[in-house]
């Protein structure tokens, strides 16, 4: 019986999730458009609603009844595949992500998280949802990697080749910046690692933990896991064309667009949880009267600033930076993030023994 | 309402429940897509883009084995990295569960730094590799053939 | 209940990936069809009690070492397989020997069955910190051989990898 509720309002979660998901993807695609506009002394989109608000909503109708061209020489299962490969495995991390503590509505709590559950006393959720959440982003190279194959075009493979090794290359330093945190906050389970930094801003493991060398090492190798200037040379669209999308069209292209950019609202969700204290205010510990409303909208509002804040910063160093090299950018995974993370766990290690 | 606690695989169906739904929305995505997008054959745009130029030879041809070097790398060090999750999550407790075998106290200084020292053990024979590849040049991207082996 | 019909779909993708894997013609698609199978077994590790096995699974070896096989398969460019006709010691020799290990194995289970003990399906849970500490603690050894072979690893990738001198 309570497994049944406990499905019905997993249900319910995910169909609101998914929603809002795609909604802030078709959004936070107009902000960039809008930033990177005002940053280069444009207006960008206005036309179509006030202040271009509609614009979005324009362009998924234009993508649903565009001409989806198949050309010739593709391998057709796995061309139409691989698109919702990347789509797919974009969507699922936001199930295991927690938003705050629990809502009690009608006499239910409720965790403001998918994959979680109120056990009586406390909100159970997944014990190694960190792992998971690696576990999705490292199956994330197939869908770059037959893409390219199966279209069969020079540019495409050339793409898929080049975003696969560096996907691949810029995981492994993902992993160890996350090994910081973990020995901080000893727990691969999210919600876990979050309530590890409550407190204040000193608590939050990029302050208190310092842990900056590890945020560092996590933002680069995250912004090159997500094909995102400075690491976009899969798209390098002065070499290669589109890279690995280029025999793509109509929704199957928004489809890796779309993937992208939820795997930004991932990046940032799991950059605000592991570093910057998740759904915790930076006033905590300051005791401010509050009217008891704000309890309740707090942690969302927190959390939502702070994800909103990383997600400006890629648009930020968008309109900042140019590209890498292709062979600086490996050299700069290999040989400088990989012993930097390195480093750093060593030396976290070595000051939590000696502290303790 | 008794609260009976629930197995804990089912704190997992959610994420299976979203990786159907997710399945469903890309597949809705395709299917709507070719269902109401037009389709007008052509010989020419139905050819791999070659920048407009009629497409020459076939686009799958064998390529440098540094991608296989980097795919075999990442796997082993993919394995060092997986290793030491554990050991992160367990570092601080660590301290408690050693010290018996030790013979000392759990607050200790060599109880404290055993779990130190295991770790740095570990890596440094797996750097000793890391430093070995990039001395032999295998990290280098565009090298020259004189200077290395690739 | 739930946990029996979980792990009869789950058994049943990883069997039918395994066909897959067979009988496909391709080897892309047989490729995928084994990363299907480390998924559901990642899967079936997961309803056994062992989260931190199961995530390994879908890290090391389908974002991994599948990724080598992928990129191995896609860069050599390697055709589809010829369709032979089959050859008679397949059939006269594979098939009854087939039989004779499956026969084997089931006869040994099901003869040892009293001797292996029992647990409950699900009921042995063992989170990563208990499976971090046993790694650590009781064998440190073993773990700390693995850097080795780690290590000897990484040599061989790059023995391998050298181009032939003249």
């Amino acid at each position: 019986m309570e497994l049944i509720q406990y499905i019905a309002f997993a249900v319910i979660k995910i169909a609101l999730l998914l929603f809002i998901l795609l909604t802030a993807v078709a959004y936070i695609v107009l902000m960039e458009r809008k930033v990177i506009a005002r940053m280069q002394n444009r207006w960008g989109p206005n036309r179509v609603g006030p202040f271009g608000l509609l614009q979005p909503l324009a362009d998924g109708i234009k993508f649903i009844l565009k001409e989806d061209i198949i050309p010739d020489s593709v391998y057709k299962p796995l061309y139409i595949a691989a698109p919702m490969i990347a789509l797919i495995l974009s969507l699922i991390s936001i199930s295991i992500i927690p938003f705050g503590g629990d809502w009690y509505v009608a006499g239910y709590h409720i965790p403001l998280q998918t994959a979680a559950f109120w056990t009586g006393s406390g909100i159970q959720d997944i014990n190694i949802g960190l792992l998971i959440i690696l576990g999705i982003t490292s199956l994330g190279v197939y869908g770059v990697a037959l893409s390219g194959w199966s279209s069969n075009s020079k540019y495409s493979l050339l793409g898929s080749l080049r975003a696969s090794a560096q996907l691949i290359s810029y995981e492994l330093a993902l992993g160890l910046s996350l090994v910081g945190v973990l020995l901080l906050a000893g727990s691969l389970s999210l919600r876990q690692i979050v309530d590890s930094q409550a407190g204040s801003l000193l608590h939050w493991h990029f302050f208190g933990g310092l842990q900056f060398v590890a945020f560092f090492i996590y933002i680069m190798a995250a912004y090159a896991e997500t094909n995102r200037i400075p690491f976009d040379l899969p798209e390098a669209e002065t070499e290669l064309v589109a890279g690995y999308h280029t025999e793509y069209s109509a929704m199957k292209f928004a489809m890796f667009f779309m993937a992208e950019y939820c795997n930004m609202v991932t990046v940032a969700c799991l950059a605000t949880l592991l570093f910057f204290g998740g759904w915790h205010s930076p006033l905590e510990g300051l005791h401010l009267p509050v009217p008891p409303i704000w309890l309740i909208i707090s942690p969302l509002f927190w959390f939502f600033v702070k994800v909103f804040f990383f997600i400006f910063v890629y648009i930020w160093i968008r309109g900042t930076l140019p590209r890498f090299r292709y062979d600086q950018l490996m050299s700069f995974g290999w040989k400088f993030l990989l012993p930097l993370s390195i480093a750093n766990i060593v030396v976290t290690s070595l000051v939590l023994a000696l502290r303790s | 309402m008794p609260n009976q606690p629930l197995p804990y695989y089912v704190n997992y169906l959610p994420v299976l429940l979203q990786i159907v739904v997710a399945c469903l929305v890309a597949g809705g995505m395709v299917a709507l897509s070719a269902l109401l997008g037009k389709h007008r054959y052509s010989r020419t745009k139905m050819q791999a883009y070659e920048c407009g130029m009629v497409g020459t030879g076939d686009a799958r041809q064998r390529f440098s084995v540094k991608f296989y070097m980097v795919a075999m790398l990442f796997i082993l060090f993919d394995v060092e990295a997986i290793f030491l999750i554990p050991w992160a999550v367990i570092y601080r407790k660590l301290p408690a569960a050693i010290a018996p075998a030790l013979g000392a106290g759990p607050r200790d200084f060599s109880a404290r730094m055993f779990g130190f020292w295991e770790m740095l053990v570990y890596i440094g024979i797996v750097l000793v590799g890391f430093f070995y590849i990039w001395k032999k040049g295998a990290l280098d991207w565009n090298a020259t053939t004189e200077k290395t082996d690739f | 209940m739930l946990h029996t019909i979980l792990f009869l779909i789950f058994a049943g993708i990883c069997v039918a990936g395994a066909l897959n894997f067979l009988l496909q013609r391709h080897p892309v698609n047989s490729a995928l069809s084994l990363i299907v199978v480390m998924g559901s077994l990642a899967l079936l590790f997961l309803l056994l009690g062992a989260e931190f096995v199961a995530a390994v699974q879908i890290i090391v070896y389908a974002g991994a070492v599948m990724v080598l096989f992928v990129f191995v398969i896609m860069l050599l460019n390697a055709g589809e397989e010829e369709r032979t006709r089959g050859s008679r010691v397949a059939l006269f020799l594979g098939v009854p020997g087939l039989i004779a290990l499956f026969g084997l194995l089931c006869w040994t289970l099901s003869a040892s069955r009293f001797q292996l003990g029992q647990v409950q399906i699900g009921g042995y849970y063992v989170p990563t910190q208990e499976l971090g500490i046993a790694l650590f603690r009781e064998f440190l050894l073993p773990f700390e051989i693995t850097s080795v072979l780690v290590l000897i690893a990484i040599m061989g990738a790059v023995v391998l990898a050298r181009k032939e001198r003249p």
